[in-house]
């Protein structure tokens, strides 16, 4: 993407550019490189883009909150940007105002679900919470028998099983045992865990795109500077057409994302047409990322096997945010049976809509 | 820097909306009038006269053309509405679609202002047809290998050579052609073509139908014996046709045509399938729905880019690489799903036919046009690979 034209995205992008180097960062056994970010971030005020002024956050708009998604995602950084920016989001769904700290989302699989008991209480077991181990609280959407609500828990009261995903980062399964949340609030009329869903499809769709976008740059950059059969590798058909293949699934996957991102930004309520934009971009993103990611490591050839190398910080993280908030298989049956759904003859005009 | 393209979330204005509402009303009396079957991709009504005047008497055709030309002022998002319905309605553009994309916007460059008033509201009137003499018997999508002769007499030029796979031939009226006027220099292999305007249906001029693998005559041979072709037929720079060609392809490689010639049986598929589809082909279908979603989306993209004076000429590239190339893929994937599809869907009969001819058809459509080879080419050079 060409330089942003946007002050969130600006900010987000020096930090880290600053702070998070992608070369400093691979070499850094320890991850002593997360706290300073973490602090830059937050001052900020870019973990709790979402939230309004009232709620304690600082009031970005949907759009800037997507792009900064994108950049975040360009550099595939291991801190829970995305994920508080998501639970932020979703607890000024229901006016509850945002704490400090890191959050993340529960539950962030389609097929987990969380009870609102009797008594006030919350009960479930959600797998693959990403960051769940970082965070201090909880946005929990459940269901009770009222409908859905939305609430803020606090971490230290569920059990949290560690666990990692493809990409390294924490992917941890969450338990609540009959926790009292710190605050529960009913969600607004509509509002429910598939809206949730498709929200969190989109920032990964964006961030899958943001780290295709710099998975292309950097094997770009490899194939003019590596050297085989005595010339550029960026000189044989065989490798430009791999890396013109690359750019087009990194094409589509941006344009994909930033369709949808545009959709839910405009979008009055989560109809036929942003579903469609939404599972849409998670799918084509998801796809994208395993062709795209292939090709980068074929260009890289045995060193973009080596964790010494920055390529698998993107093309691991891109593989493994396909699984967050509904695999692209998920959304794609979802998709068709919308499509069946509504028949053959309204397939154009729904397409066509957007 | 990074090398990433944008594709920005263009929307179409409410104007289309409109527009798109007409065209739908229109091509449905069409069909209740019997001008064309929409379920029958492969017949033999692709040369439609009179539709072809009708498509004009509404103002579809050059609509992005200066009023002076008989065109309508309208935006390239607009002209993309036109072409997306037309197409997903299977409606017979042969006779006008080559002159409204392409001959139409070349003419406009870089024809003199007689030859413009003369021609451009006949494209638009819907009563002339064109063809494309690009690729000759060894020269494909190698263009500047071309041999076939311009030599210079009195007045104009005569044309001695073979033109091939020139798709329509046998209806056009006329031609845009490139040959060759000087040979190429050592500096630059691509000097000396001319593009020119060739008047068809002359003495000189012989064309020969060649079969097609569907069992179609679309394209030809195109036979030139000592043909003439007065000077004020030359289309820019002689010698420099190799200048001009470049700008056009944003408009042909870009349009919604690169991704839905065989979107017919995907809405058959999902007829076939019916309103509660099992697992697999409810998976099917959404991926094949996401795949084009976000190619759309990428081609209103480029139309936006067009709108706005770019010349998006890689981005184009993209959207016909990934384009075509799905396409293609698409008879395979829904045969691949219908295989568990009930005997007694009732269209069943109708997919079947149609597969067949969507098969046939799937290797031409990263051919045509500029191949798949050439066009990551070009999106290599974008990148700085060459």
């Amino acid at each position: 993407m060409a330089e942003s034209d946007n002050i969130v995205v600006e900010t987000a992008e020096k930090i880290f550019a600053d702070l998070a180097d992608p070369q400093t960062i691979n070499n850094d056994k320890k991850d002593a490189w997360q706290a300073p970010l973490w602090q830059a971030l937050t001052e900020a005020g870019l973990p709790l883009s979402w939230v309004p002024d009232d709620l304690g956050g600082s009031g970005a708009s949907l759009a800037d909150g997507f792009a900064l998604l994108n950049a975040a995602g360009r550099f595939a950084v291991a801190v829970p940007l995305a994920e508080t920016m998501l639970a932020g989001w979703l607890l000024a769904q229901a006016k509850i105002a945002s704490p400090d700290g890191e959050m993340t989302v529960v539950p962030a699989s389609p097929k987990d679900r969380i009870t609102l008991n009797a008594d006030g209480s919350l009960s479930g077991r959600a797998r693959g919470i990403p960051f769940a181990k970082a965070a201090k609280h909880f946005a929990v959407l459940a269901h009770g028998t009222g409908g859905v609500s939305i609430a803020l828990v606090d971490a230290a009261k569920a059990r949290i099983e560690a666990g990692l995903n493809v990409g390294y980062d924490h992917s941890d399964t969450v338990t609540l045992d009959n926790v009292q949340p710190v605050t529960l609030k009913p969600a607004p009329k509509g509002f429910d865990q598939t809206t949730m869903m498709l929200m969190g499809g989109v920032a990964r769709s964006l961030q899958i795109a943001g780290a295709l976008e710099s998975m292309l740059d950097i094997s770009v950059r490899y194939s003019n500077e590596r050297v085989a059969f005595e010339k550029k590798i960026s000189k044989f058909q065989a490798v430009q057409h791999n890396l013109a293949r690359l750019a087009g699934e990194s094409a589509a996957a941006l344009a994909a994302a930033t369709s949808a991102a545009d959709a839910i930004a405009n979008a009055k309520s989560f109809d036929d047409e942003v579903y469609l934009e939404a599972a849409s971009a998670k799918i084509r993103c998801a796809e994208a990322a395993e062709k795209g990611g292939g090709i980068a490591h074929q260009v890289h050839g045995a060193i973009g096997f080596t964790m010494e190398h920055i390529l698998h910080r993107y093309s691991l993280r891109a593989l493994a945010w396909r699984d967050d908030f509904g695999s692209e298989s998920h959304w794609a049956v979802e998709l068709g049976k919308l499509v069946a759904n509504r028949g053959a003859d309204e397939l154009w005009p729904l397409v066509a809509s957007r | 820097m990074t090398a990433a393209l944008r594709f920005d979330p263009i929307r179409l204005p409410p104007e289309c909306e409109q527009l798109r509402k007409e065209v739908r009303a229109f091509l449905a009396e069409e069909i209740a009038a019997g001008t064309f079957d929409p379920h029958k991709p492969n017949r033999e009504d692709t040369d439609a006269p009179e539709f072809s005047r009708r498509v004009g008497a509404k103002g579809w055709l050059g609509m992005t053309w200066p009023k002076k030309y008989g065109g309508q002022e309208r935006s390239f998002l607009e002209r993309y509405v036109v072409t997306e319905e037309m197409r997903v309605a299977n409606a017979p553009t042969r006779r006008f679609f080559v002159a409204d994309r392409q001959s139409g916007p070349v003419l406009l460059k870089y024809a003199p202002e007689h030859i413009k008033m003369e021609i451009l509201p006949r494209i638009c009137r819907g009563e002339i047809c064109f063809a494309i003499g690009m690729s000759e018997p060894n020269s494909g999508s190698d263009l500047f290998a071309a041999k076939t002769r311009a030599t210079k007499t009195d007045g104009g030029y005569l044309i001695n050579g073979t033109k091939i796979w020139t798709s329509s031939a046998h209806i056009a009226d006329y031609m845009i052609a490139i040959f060759r006027t000087s040979p190429p220099t050592k500096e630059n292999r691509r000097h000396g073509l001319t593009q020119f305007l060739v008047k068809m249906k002359q003495p000189g001029i012989k064309v020969n139908p060649i079969g097609q693998i569907t069992g179609q005559y679309e394209f030809n041979e195109v036979v030139f014996t000592d043909y003439f072709i007065p000077d004020d037929y030359v289309l820019g720079e002689v010698d420099g046709a190799w200048k001009q060609a470049t700008s056009e392809l944003a408009y042909e490689r870009s349009g919604p045509e690169r991704f839905l010639e065989t979107y017919y049986v995907l809405t058959e598929l999902v007829r076939a399938v019916g309103p509660n589809p099992d697992t697999r082909s409810a998976e099917g279908i959404g991926r094949l729905v996401a795949q084009l979603h976000t190619m759309r989306r990428m081609s209103v993209s480029v139309a936006g880019m067009l709108q706005a004076g770019k010349e998006p000429v890689v981005e184009a590239s993209i959207v016909k690489d990934i384009g075509t190339v799905w396409e293609q893929q698409l008879p395979h994937r829904v045969r691949d799903l219908a295989a568990f599809v009930e005997e007694t869907a009732t269209n069943r009969e109708t997919l079947e036919r149609q597969l067949d001819f969507a098969i046939k058809t799937a290797p031409k459509l990263t051919i045509q046009g500029g191949t798949t080879e050439v066009l990551r080419g070009i999106i290599a050079r974008g990148l700085g690979l060459r």
